[in-house]
C-alpha cells in the first residue's frame, strides 16, 4: 500500500499546488502508516518535492508537450497500480480538476473533491469538503477501497517536511488521446488569479475603465493579480478572465482586497475561501463589510493612491 | 445530432443554507430551486445547435420527483423531451453511473453538462461520465463548434485559453462563455404551455451504489466583526503585524 500524489507542473516547473498536495499526501501516508510516492509528468527537479515529504518520486518523461487529461489520467492510474496506491491525491488546479474524475473511474475509486482539511478519520475515511458555493462544508465518508482526494487550493498549505528522497524513471503507456491541443493563448508576465497569493479586485464603484491604473499599480506593488466584479467585465471595462464570483472565477488567496465592490452574495460565493479580506467602500452599509476582516469606509479615489504610496515605502523599508 | 443535456437541480444562489436532523440533511424549506447556472449555459448552447444545425435535445436529471419542475423549465426553454432517473443523487460517482446508462442506451452524439453544480460543487460528474462511456471530454469549455463529426472547442486554463480539436461522441462541461449571458433564455408563455405536453420519462435506478456519503454538514465559523480603520497606515500595520499577509 502507498499514497500517491500527482505533482502537477507547467513548462517543467512544479505548480505551487504541487507542494501543497505533497505536504497533504505526506500527512495522510503517516496517518495510514505507509509511504508517499509522488508522480511527475515532465515535471521539475524532484528534490523540490523531497523537501515537502516525498520519499519516492516517479518521473515520467515523454513528448507530451502540453497537458492532456486522458493521457494524464491513464499515467496516474498506471502509477497507482504499480505502487499499489489506495489513496491518490490531486490538486485543484484547472488541470487537476480535469483529470481527477477520470482517474477515479480508472481506479474505480470514490472521489472527494474540494477537500479543505486532513482526514478527520481514516477508518472510515472522512474528509471535510466545501459545499454550497462555500456557504457550508460536508463531512464526507469515502467508502470505497480506493480513494481519490482533490485538495482545494490554499486550504492545507505547503509545509516543509524534508526527507531523503530518491527519484526513478517510470515508463507509462500513453493511450490514444482523443483531444488534441491546437493552440494556447496565455497572458505572459501577469500573475493569474489562480496562482496569486494576493488579489486586488475592483467593482463598479470605480466608475470606468480609465480608473484602473491605480488598481494595477496597487497590484504591482503587492505582487498581486487583478480581478473585478461581474458588472465590470460585463460592461467590458475589464476582461472576462478577471471576473470573480459564483459565475466567474473562484479565488482562494491569502489576501483579497475589494475596492468599490458592494459584496453581493454571488460575488462573495467566489471569494469566501480567501483568508483575509479587505474592503474599501464609500457606503458603510455595503454588505461586503459583513464579510470582511478589515475595512475602510471611504472613497477609493482618495485611499487607493495613498495605499500605493505607503506600501511602496513599506516595501522599501 | 442527438444531444443530451445534464440538468442539476440546485438552490438559487441567494438561498440561505440550513441543515436539519442534527446537521445531517439539507433543509429545503423555503428554498427556491433552479436549473444549475452552469447547466443553463450548456442548455442554451444545445438550443443553438437545435436551431442552427438541426439537433434533438433531451434533458436529464438524476433526482427525485421534486426536481420535475426544473426539468419542465428546461422543456419550456425548448428541449424536446426529458428523462428523470429516480434516484436520490447522494454522490457524484453514482450520478455519473446512472447517466452513463442513459447515454449508452440513448445513442447520443453530444452530452452537455455544466462544469460544476452550485450545491455540492463536486466538479466530477462530466469527467466521470466521459470516462465511463469512453467519449472525448472537454472540461471548463468556453466555446464549441461541431462540423460533421469534428469538434473544435476552447477551454479555460490558468491565465488563458486553450483551443482543442476532437471528435464526436463527446462530453462537454460548459461554463459562461459557451454562450454569452445575454443569450440565456427565460421561458415564455408558449414554451411553458408546450412543455406541459412534452414527454418526461421516469426511469428507475440501474442499481449502482454510492461511493461516498455525507456524514454531516457544517457551516463556517461565524466571522468576527470587521475592523474598521480610517487611514492606510493602520491598515498596512494590521495586514503586516496581525494578519501577517504582507
Ligand atoms: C445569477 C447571478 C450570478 C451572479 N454572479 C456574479 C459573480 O460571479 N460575480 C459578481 O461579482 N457578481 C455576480 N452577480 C452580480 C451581483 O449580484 C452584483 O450585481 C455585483 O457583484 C455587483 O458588482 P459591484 O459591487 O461591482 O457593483 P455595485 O453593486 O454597483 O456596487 C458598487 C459599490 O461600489 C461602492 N462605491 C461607489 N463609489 C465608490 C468610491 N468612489 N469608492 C469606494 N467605493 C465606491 C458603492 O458603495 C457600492 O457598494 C451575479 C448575479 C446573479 C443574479
Amino acid at each position: 500500500m502507498s499514497v500517491l500524489v500527482f505533482a502537477d507542473s507547467s513548462e517543467g516547473k512544479f505548480k505551487k499546488t504541487a507542494f501543497e498536495v505533497v505536504s497533504y499526501g505526506k500527512k495522510v501516508a503517516e496517518e495510514l502508516g505507509t509511504n508517499l510516492v509522488a508522480l511527475t509528468i515532465n515535471g521539475g527537479d524532484a528534490s523540490e518535492l523531497y523537501a515537502f515529504g516525498a520519499e519516492k518520486v516517479l518521473e515520467v518523461k515523454n513528448d507530451l508537450s502540453t497537458f492532456n487529461a486522458k493521457a494524464y489520467a491513464s499515467i496516474i492510474n498506471q502509477a497507482a497500480e504499480a505502487q499499489s496506491a489506495n489513496v491518490v491525491v490531486i490538486d485543484s488546479s484547472v488541470d487537476g480538476l480535469y483529470v481527477a474524475p477520470m482517474v477515479a473511474v480508472a481506479m474505480n475509486a470514490g472521489y472527494a473533491s474540494n477537500v479543505v482539511a486532513l482526514p478527520s478519520s481514516t477508518a472510515p475515511f472522512t474528509v471535510k469538503r466545501k459545499a454550497f458555493s462555500n456557504k457550508a462544508f460536508s463531512n464526507t465518508i469515502v467508502s470505497t477501497d480506493k480513494k481519490v482526494i482533490g485538495v482545494a487550493k490554499n486550504s492545507y498549505g505547503a509545509h516543509e517536511n524534508a526527507v531523503a528522497g530518491s527519484a526513478e524513471t517510470f515508463s507509462a503507456n500513453v493511450p490514444e488521446m482523443g483531444v488534441t491541443s491546437e493552440s494556447v493563448d496565455k497572458a505572459t508576465g501577469v500573475i493569474t488569479i489562480a496562482d496569486a497569493d494576493i488579489v486586488v479586485s475592483a467593482g463598479r464603484g470605480l466608475k470606468g475603465p480609465e480608473n484602473w491604473g491605480m488598481v494595477e499599480e496597487l497590484a504591482s506593488v503587492l505582487g498581486a493579480a487583478t480581478a473585478c466584479s461581474k458588472p465590470v467585465s460585463d460592461l467590458g471595462w475589464r476582461p472576462h478572465s478577471e471576473h470573480v464570483g459564483q459565475t466567474g472565477k473562484p479565488v482562494a488567496s491569502n489576501l483579497y482586497i475589494a475596492i468599490g465592490i458592494s459584496g453581493a452574495i454571488q460575488h462573495l460565493a467566489g471569494i469566501n475561501a480567501s483568508k483575509v479580506k479587505v474592503v474599501i467602500n464609500t457606503d458603510p452599509e455595503a454588505p461586503f463589510f459583513k464579510a470582511a476582516d478589515y475595512g475602510i469606509v471611504g472613497d477609493a479615489f482618495e485611499f487607493v493612491p495613498q495605499l500605493v504610496e505607503k506600501l511602496k515605502a513599506f516595501k522599501q523599508a | 445530432m442527438k444531444i443530451l443535456v445534464c440538468i442539476s437541480h440546485v438552490p438559487d444562489t441567494t438561498s440561505k443554507i440550513n441543515f436539519t436532523d442534527n446537521d445531517t440533511k439539507f433543509d429545503a424549506n423555503g428554498v427556491q430551486f433552479v436549473i444549475n447556472p452552469y447547466d443553463e449555459f450548456s442548455l442554451t448552447r444545445a438550443m443553438w445547435f437545435k436551431e442552427k444545425q438541426g439537433a434533438t435535445v433531451t434533458v436529464v436529471n438524476v433526482g427525485e420527483a421534486s426536481t420535475e419542475p426544473t426539468l419542465r423549465k428546461a422543456l419550456a426553454i425548448g428541449a424536446d423531451d426529458a428523462i428523470r432517473v429516480n434516484v436520490n443523487p447522494t454522490d457524484g460517482f453514482l450520478v455519473a453511473k446512472e447517466l452513463a446508462t442513459i447515454v449508452k442506451n440513448g445513442g447520443y452524439d453530444v452530452v452537455l453538462a455544466g462544469k460544476e453544480s452550485a450545491d455540492y460543487n463536486g466538479q466530477m460528474v462530466p469527467g466521470m461520465l466521459a470516462s465511463l462511456v469512453d467519449f472525448n471530454f472537454v472540461n471548463g469549455c468556453v466555446g464549441m463548434e461541431v462540423d460533421g463529426t469534428a469538434v473544435s472547442a476552447t477551454r479555460e486554463i490558468d491565465g488563458g485559453e486553450e483551443k482543442v480539436s476532437t471528435s464526436l461522441p463527446i462530453v462537454i462541461a460548459g461554463q459562461k462563455g459557451i454562450v454569452e449571458e445575454k443569450d440565456l433564455r427565460i421561458p415564455n408563455m408558449r414554451g411553458i404551455m408546450m412543455a406541459r405536453k412534452k414527454p418526461l420519462n421516469v426511469v428507475e435506478s440501474s442499481g449502482v451504489t454510492a461511493s461516498t456519503a455525507t456524514q454531516s454538514f457544517e457551516k463556517p465559523a461565524p466571522k468576527g466583526a470587521v475592523k474598521l480603520v480610517d487611514n492606510v497606515d493602520d491598515l498596512i500595520n494590521l495586514l503586516h503585524n496581525e494578519a501577517k499577509v504582507i
